[in-house]
């Protein structure tokens, strides 16, 4: 990163001078993307302070988390005191790997339970005409509106009387009602976008609605699974209410495991730095293998809703 | 499967004493439901998964959720087991009674959680639309390490809000937090970050901005790609200026992009719950709870559950939302 920060080197570097000693006549004299130096400046400064603010939390959080347990009180203490006694601690001597393991069965099943349901479900909002598909559109838009607070104790009795209280299924499946109508909006959208003649050229061949969908547009459409499998990946991995509620302590996930660490009276931040580290991996390699297609894959989507 | 079900209803409508109930509308319109599901048996098998998790899991609590509104449920009279002693739920029902507390104001914490969420959701909102734009426009435009500053701006989408909301709390710190380690080196006075209910509500909605940019940056940079290069060209052809252009091509190209964005940003962040639950801990007086976490709180917070208090704040946030989003999306659609 600092080898970046000193060098935002304008592009065109002889436009800027000539560009500020002839005004008006040289603007136009550059070409389109082109631009001068100040501006080339103002806008690497810009993005550099955006991305400074952007990136900043996540690194001091990485920085404390390698020195020793008191380091956030004497930050200037981790330069000379690097190691990794808080990952030590986290991995080895607490309940954390437990969680991860809850977190990562649940975050794991909910992608692939999510990414399915919602494709089914978005292929056929977006390919078929049949009764029931308004209101269905409409139910996708109104869970967004869900809040917690009137689904929690009802979803809560729920899951006492159908034996899914502190079970993963049962945790699978509601965090599959918060991000299975978003993915099927977004994908619906995803969809329209693929000609409907490959579809055309599927069941000439023969293939059933289903295998056309299967076999020919799923692999057409990787872009928009890639930001819904993102999607629903996070939802699950961040999400700390229900999980509050509804899993007991061998089975809580990280989210709320976390807290642990960070107690009113005594909070641990060295452990608590190093988990949120260890938590933060996963998400950002699954982030980065989807990060080239999220830009197509989210506009794709929504935007038609 | 089709085969199946179709003989299964095959004889309905050609069964005589069946649905003839004098009209004989039933005996046409069973033919036509066995001709839709001929029709239409495929999509519904599509989307059944979804209806069935959605139904189950939110329909009917929802409507459980509008019946106990309805009740004075609490922590004593809900039905529990307690050992082997199952205790039924001795909870009475009680009419609106719990809508007429709250919105008459009698609960004392209605309008002052009300005022503060619809601040919260408009401040939220403009900010994180209004940045996520200027960086969209920034980012929309070939440059060096452009790969470099959209990771690094797309980044706290990456981690998951507790962490983020976690760092910030850590920075936030008044006595030892790095914040106040930047300002007291460059001569300012420390802060108490969280201190106070002003300072608390604006560290929410930092880092409710921090953690939302990344979304509306992404979706406005898609949107920004799709509007055509000719119409900027055209503008620039016709000697507008780039304000001109920004005002006449790329903001009414960006209305459909704007428009979902806003409206499900708003959903959102109306209902956002980890970041003010967890940034404040318990060092807040609830001045900074919005509906959301107020209602929360009457259910799984300190003293006596109020499950019934609870789910009628939840059914006066989803009215709120349902009436908004419709009157948003009548508002929208004449303009498009």
């Amino acid at each position: 990163m600092t080898a970046t920060t000193t060098s935002p080197t304008p592009s065109p570097a002889r436009s800027g001078p000539l560009a500020r000693r002839r005004g008006e006549r040289a603007v136009r004299a550059r070409g389109r993307g082109q631009r001068g130096t100040a501006a080339s400046i103002g806008l690497h400064a810009a993005l550099l302070t955006a991305s400074a603010v952007a990136v900043f939390p996540v690194l001091w959080i990485l920085f404390i988390s390698l020195g020793p347990s008191s380091a956030w009180q004497q930050p200037h203490e981790v330069m000379h005191h690097l190691g990794l006694g808080n990952y030590r601690y986290v991995l080895l001597h607490s309940h954390f790997p437990r969680w991860l393991f809850n977190s990562v069965v649940v975050a794991a099943a909910t992608t692939v339970l999510g990414v399915l349901t919602a494709a089914s479900a978005g292929y056929a909002v977006s390919r078929m005409r049949f009764p029931g598909q308004r209101p269905l559109m409409w139910l996708f838009l109104v869970t967004q509106m869900f809040p917690v607070a009137v689904l929690i104790v009802p979803l809560y009795n729920l899951m006492v009387r159908l034996g899914l209280l502190d079970t993963y299924v049962g945790l699978v499946l509601v965090y599959c009602t918060i991000s299975v109508p978003f993915c099927a909006w977004m994908l619906k959208g995803y969809f329209d976008t693929i000609p409907r003649e490959i579809d055309e050229a599927g069941r000439v061949d023969g293939l059933s609605p289903f295998g056309t969908f299967w076999r020919l547009v799923m692999p057409l459409a990787k872009p928009g699974l890639a930001v819904t499998a993102f999607y629903s990946f996070l939802t699950a991995w961040g999400e700390v209410a229900y999980s509050n509620q509804f899993m007991r302590d061998p089975h809580i996930t990280v989210a709320v495991g976390i807290r642990t660490f960070a107690a009113d009276e005594r909070a641990d931040w060295g452990s608590l730095t190093a988990a949120s580290v260890v938590i933060a991996i996963p998400a950002a390699i699954v982030f980065i293998l989807v990060q080239k297609h999220l830009v197509t894959g989210l506009t794709a989507g929504g935007t038609k809703g | 499967m089709s085969t199946a079900t179709v003989d299964e209803s095959a004889p309905h409508p050609a069964d005589p004493g069946r649905g003839r109930t004098g009209s004989g509308v039933p005996a046409r319109v069973l033919p036509a439901l066995r001709r839709a599901w001929d029709r239409h048996w495929y999509a519904w098998a599509m989307v059944a998964p979804v209806v069935i998790v959605l139904g189950v899991l939110v329909l009917y609590p929802l409507g459980y959720g509008a019946y106990l509104s309805l009740t004075d449920a609490d922590e004593r009279n809900v039905a529990q087991n307690i050992g082997p002693i199952h205790i039924p739920a001795s909870y009475r029902f009680v009419g609106a009674h719990n809508y007429w507390q709250v919105l008459s104001g009698q609960d004392g914490a209605f309008y002052p959680r009300l005022e503060w969420t619809v601040l919260w959701t408009v401040a939220c909102v403009a900010v994180t639309y209004s940045v996520g734009l200027a960086m969209a426009v920034l980012l929309n435009r070939p440059m060096r390490f452009r790969l470099f500053y959209r990771i690094a701006l797309v980044l706290p989408w990456a981690v998951p809000a507790f962490v983020g909301v976690f760092a910030w709390r850590l920075m936030f710190n008044s006595q030892y937090g790095v914040l106040n380690r930047l300002i007291t080196a460059v001569g300012l006075p420390a802060q108490d970050w969280l201190g106070t209910p002003g300072a608390q509500k604006a560290a929410v909605i930092l880092v409710n901005v921090w953690c939302g940019v990344p979304f509306m940056m992404v979706a406005l940079l898609g949107g920004l790609q799709a509007i055509p290069g000719e119409l900027h060209e055209a503008a620039e052809m016709d000697g507008a200026t780039p304000w001109q252009r920004f005002r006449a091509v790329t903001v009414p190209g960006l209305r459909p992009v704007t428009t979902t964005v806003v409206l499900l940003s708003t959903l959102w962040t109306f209902n956002m719950f980890p970041i003010i639950y967890l940034l404040l801990g318990n060092n807040t007086t609830g001045d900074t709870d919005i509906l959301v976490t107020h209602a929360y709180e009457l259910a799984f917070g300190g003293g006596a559950a109020d499950y019934a208090g609870s789910a009628t704040y939840g059914i006066v946030i989803l009215m709120i939302l349902v009436a908004f989003s419709t009157f948003y999306r009548r508002r929208i659609r004449p303009q498009d």
